[in-house]
């Protein structure tokens, strides 16, 4: 662009000047993108580094270093009491938390979608909005109190219903786009063939929004697979507390932190969601189908 | 027997509007008939009304004698192929056409056989295991007809049947539906904006307008006689010339010419009337040279439409040469084509001239408000 | 019904092609919506109900809390230590969302709109890395990216001794959370970017707009309702985030205690939950503002459309 300012204002009648112009200009831009992507690609490389050496390196520090190769830091976590018991906590968490949200949102986007409830825009928009500054943060206090008087403190199913509560807003806005892109006729042909609305569901929408269903299973494990707030708020018993939590504590509690213990854990606990997220990249592609429409 | 029944069938959505209004038909047993009109003239809501998939504000429907108003669709015994075809892209086309069957409870080994033998009858054999993401826009087309023969319903209904398709593929499916509905003999409605197809198909057509139907005839009916001036320009690949009209003396002022009165209305019109003279691109003759009872105006565009020419003439206005002249259309074969800028005079073919008052056609028939229903396909033959 | 009378309530509202039926739709919509009311309705309309109160977490007021009114509120908009809090919060929100994740992620998908194969695979992918790792995973990963003396930052850098979380914990919080982010934002703008039709830009390209001039005049005005939504969002969720807890925990001296912080550390550690509660409906309220704001420039879009 600044090359357009620079070129002199003259040679107007001298049409065979504009060609190295504009390659040359074609060329900058085409460089400086380049850069410009190195340089992202850079910063968001650089700080997981370390995850992929360290817990490998016989004498990790905080530093990324090629490794002195080595298993032994895998060993010395099984030997840790919460390590793999956390693990499993947040596998149940995600797992519990996932199959309600996708179950209740799809059948709450499937009625938004399909039938006309008065205000549902105005509803689903206002839940929304709600979901987004009502998170864990904001309202930490009255959670605690809630799950309190309804004896879920120190509870995983009091976490899941939390989550979930928290989660199914955006879940069924993300669910309805997919109902509503999805043509009605397969529907009505159903219909017409004389299908129940429950054989219409089972047959024909479920198998339709798979891919919904599947992105939204995947959204929520993902967020409460790395959710920490409220994990660490009601859960008490240290057995019960999924890798977040312990994750946090390996690096704040007990003085100088283990970072043998410490890097070879975050690898581990860091791998599902990363595979999942390859999993579900190379399958679908990762990306918003127009999604946000507004 | 399946004739279909409507009385006074009236449909308002909450909005206010009223797509069907107070409507009445009368559909034979066995009869192609085709419901065409414009986007938005409600012709496809009567389709989905038939169907059950909407629900009626007024009136009632009859299928083969049978009230089925109030009924659900699932219970109407009909089957419908929807414009996009509506087949389930996570099953089989085999599995696709056994759907239907699948419904009416029958055993997966029956329901496999019976759709493999509905997709034997329309060449799909060698398609059964593919998913309707694999097949052509015409396959598609031919697995979604496989599945509404599956369950042999009394009635097809057809949601712009040939519109998905491109054009070459469309003239060769329209012909082997027309051959497919005389086979099978079942009532088949279709929903259409493409008057050629409507012509091309139907036994009978219904040409709807803001949720009333304006004609119901053959298509010899409705191309020769279209009996409002919503139907003259809505049929044909050309519309109708409209021209105003005078008559004098017994006779029509058209354009600074005399014409005369055509027979029908001969008895009807009076002197200093002013009406609306109308007469089709086909039914005229171009000629260059002057020819008694021509009317004549100066050759402004020619559209070569391959075997014969689409030819516009402008013509001066009769009384007031100020005003911006008359534009009149005429179909000449090849060879005979003018050039832009030429005087041309066309002469109206005997017979083939109608007069409109106030929009409606004028004529010694009954009046065409409420068409007589056929009882019977073959009143054509 | 009787079969043939007149359908008096025949008027379907709405393509229900399912024929699901209201009762059977308000059936669907019950579990998520007790869910809902349970866990964020109810604690959203308790959290004014205890910002009254004197409410402890133990001790006497534990047992019986008294209604003081708004004490809580003079108290907090008196509190020096709120008013730097929602300060530090403003920045945060301003600095790495608005402008860290939204210009960043538009810049990313910006480059990358026409681009596909292995480079526009491997930038997104670590962008995409950044966003789903967890979060007490990443925030160590910083931890040990910015790290006084082995940080391998300060080894890259040559300056070893940076004290990046003590010297600069803001500054620290807010790459961080750009980091971390962005990638909600560069997706977003990439399907935005791919619903700008070609033919818009090519008719500006042919008017002999610069790259600039067409991304200010054929793309913005097209992507506007997402770019607005897009803030609205990350301007609520960087708002609330309490991630940056993980790596300064509102430290040194609460240079970095944003309000989410802020009202752990008083309600929870300190035990004053009904003081931490008048903070949080402040908090709501603030969020409201910024969302209506937001909601309102959609609107204006709307309504020139």
């Amino acid at each position: 662009m600044s090359t357009a300012t620079r070129t002199p204002p003259a040679p107007a009648t001298d049409p065979a000047g504009e060609g190295p112009t504009i390659a040359v200009r074609h060329l900058l831009a085409q460089i400086g993108r380049y850069v410009f992507l190195c340089a992202v690609l850079g910063f968001f490389a650089l700080p997981l580094l370390w995850l992929t050496t360290a817990p490998f390196d016989d004498t990790p520090t905080v530093t990324a270093s090629l490794p002195q190769f080595t298993l032994d830091n895998f060993r010395a976590l099984l030997d840790n009491p919460y390590a793999l018991s956390s693990l499993r906590n947040s596998v149940y968490l995600a797992a519990g938390t996932a199959a309600l949200v996708v179950t209740f949102a799809a059948l709450a986007a499937y009625a938004l979608s399909r039938v006309r409830v008065p205000g549902r825009d105005a509803l689903l928009y206002g839940l929304l909005l709600l979901s987004s500054i009502v998170t864990g943060t904001a309202t930490m206090v009255p959670l605690f109190e809630l799950a309190f008087r309804l004896n879920l403190i120190d509870s995983r199913l009091g976490v899941i219903l939390i989550l979930s509560g928290g989660l199914l807003p955006a879940a069924i806005f993300i669910l309805k786009d997919f109902m509503d892109s999805t043509p009605t006729s397969y529907e009505e042909s159903a219909r017409v063939f004389g299908a129940s609305p429950l054989q219409i569901m089972r047959h024909i929408v479920v198998p339709l929004v798979r891919p919904g269903l599947a992105t939204v299973g995947v959204w929520a494990v993902a967020n409460v697979w790395g959710n920490f707030l409220v994990p660490f708020l009601l859960l008490r018993s240290p057995d019960k507390a999924p890798a977040a939590v312990i994750m946090y504590t390996l690096y704040t509690e007990g003085g100088q932190a283990d970072l043998r213990l410490l890097s070879t854990f975050s690898l581990l606990y860091s791998l599902p969601v990363a595979l999942m997220f390859v999993f579900v990249s190379s399958r679908y592609g990762f990306r918003f189908h127009g999604g946000i429409k507004r | 027997m399946s004739a279909i029944t409507m009385r006074e069938l009236t449909k308002v959505y909450p909005n206010g509007v009223r797509a069907l209004d107070a409507l009445d038909l009368e559909i034979a047993d066995g009869e192609f008939f085709a419901l065409l009109g414009p986007s938005g003239c409600g012709k496809t809501t009567l389709l989905r009304t038939i169907a059950g998939l909407e629900v009626a504000s007024g009136g009632n429907v009859h299928i083969g004698g049978r009230n089925v108003t109030n009924l659900p669709p699932g219970k109407r015994d009909v089957a419908m192929v929807f414009q996009d075809y509506a087949l389930f892209p996570h099953m089989t086309v085999q599995d696709n056409i056994a759907y239907p069957l699948r419904i009416k409870k029958m055993d997966r080994r029956s329901r496999g056989e019976k759709a493999a033998e509905t997709a034997d009858e329309l060449g799909l054999t060698a398609l059964l295991q593919r998913r309707p993401g694999q097949l052509s826009g015409g396959q598609q087309q031919r697995v979604a007809l496989a599945r509404a023969m599956a369950c042999h319903p009394q009635v097809f209904l057809l949601d712009e049947p040939l519109s998905n398709l491109d054009a070459r593929l469309r003239l060769e499916a329209r012909t082997f539906l027309k051959r497919l509905q005389r086979e099978l003999g079942v009532t088949t409605v279709f929903v259409t904006h493409d008057q050629a197809e409507a012509l091309a198909l139907a036994d009978r057509i219904a040409v709807m307008e803001g949720g009333r139907i304006r004609q119901v005839g053959t298509p010899t009916e409705v191309f020769r006689r279209p009996a409002n001036t919503f139907v003259a320009g809505f049929i044909g690949s050309t519309p109708m010339n409209l021209v105003d009209a005078e008559v004098h003396d017994g006779e029509l002022a058209v354009a600074g010419t005399r014409l005369p009165v055509p027979d029908e209305a001969r008895d009807r019109v009076s002197a200093g009337e002013k009406l609306v003279y109308g007469v089709r691109p086909e039914y005229l003759d171009y000629s260059p040279e002057p020819a008694p009872g021509a009317l004549s105006g100066q050759v402004v565009v020619v559209e070569n439409l391959g075997s014969f020419s689409l030819v516009s003439l402008d013509m001066p206005s009769g009384d007031a040469p100020a005003t911006p002249g008359t534009s009149l259309q005429v179909v000449v074969p090849e060879g005979r084509e003018p050039e832009p800028g030429d005087t041309g005079w066309v002469v109206p073919r005997p017979g083939r001239s109608l007069l409109y008052r106030d929009g409606e056609l004028v004529s010694t028939a009954a009046p065409p408000a409420v068409p007589a229903a056929r009882t019977g396909a073959d009143a054509e033959r | 019904m009787v079969e043939g009378a007149r359908p008096v309530t025949g008027a379907s509202p709405a393509p229900d092609a399912a024929g699901l039926g209201r009762a059977r739709a308000t059936g669907f919509l019950v579990p998520s919506m007790v869910l809902i009311l349970l866990f964020l309705v109810v604690p959203a309309v308790w959290t004014i109900y205890l910002g009254l109160t004197n409410y402890r977490l133990t001790g006497l007021a534990a047992a019986n809390p008294q209604i003081v009114g708004l004490d809580n509120y003079t108290r907090a908009l008196g509190d020096e230590r709120f008013r730097t809090s929602l300060v530090l919060t403003l920045q945060f929100v301003l600095g790495s969302a608005v402008i860290g994740q939204a210009g960043l992620g538009f810049a990313i998908a910006f480059a990358l709109r026409d681009r596909s194969g292995p480079l526009r695979r491997v930038v997104e992918a670590f962008v995409l890395l950044s966003w789903i790792l967890p979060s007490s995973v990443v925030a160590f990963l910083w931890i040990a990216l910015l790290d006084r003396d082995a940080g391998t930052l300060n080894a890259l850098l040559g300056i070893p001794g940076t004290a990046w979380l003590l010297d600069h914990p803001m500054l620290s919080i807010i790459i961080f959370n750009t980091w971390r982010g962005t990638a909600f934002s560069m997706m977003l703008y990439a399907a935005a970017l791919e619903n700008v039709p070609r033919s818009h830009l090519e008719t500006a390209r042919l008017a002999g707009a610069s790259t600039w001039q067409q991304l200010r005049d054929v793309v913005f005005p097209r992507i506007r309702g997402h770019v607005l939504t897009n803030l609205l969002l990350i301007s609520l969720w960087t708002f609330n985030d309490f991630a940056p807890f993980l790596i300064t925990a509102g430290g040194p001296e609460q240079r970095s205690e944003i309000l989410p912080v802020y009202v752990y550390k008083v309600a929870l550690s300190g035990g004053e939950l009904g003081f931490g509660a008048a903070i949080s409906f402040i908090m709501l309220l603030i969020n409201l503002v910024i969302a209506l704001v937001y909601l309102r420039m959609l609107g204006r879009r709307k309504e020139k459309a």
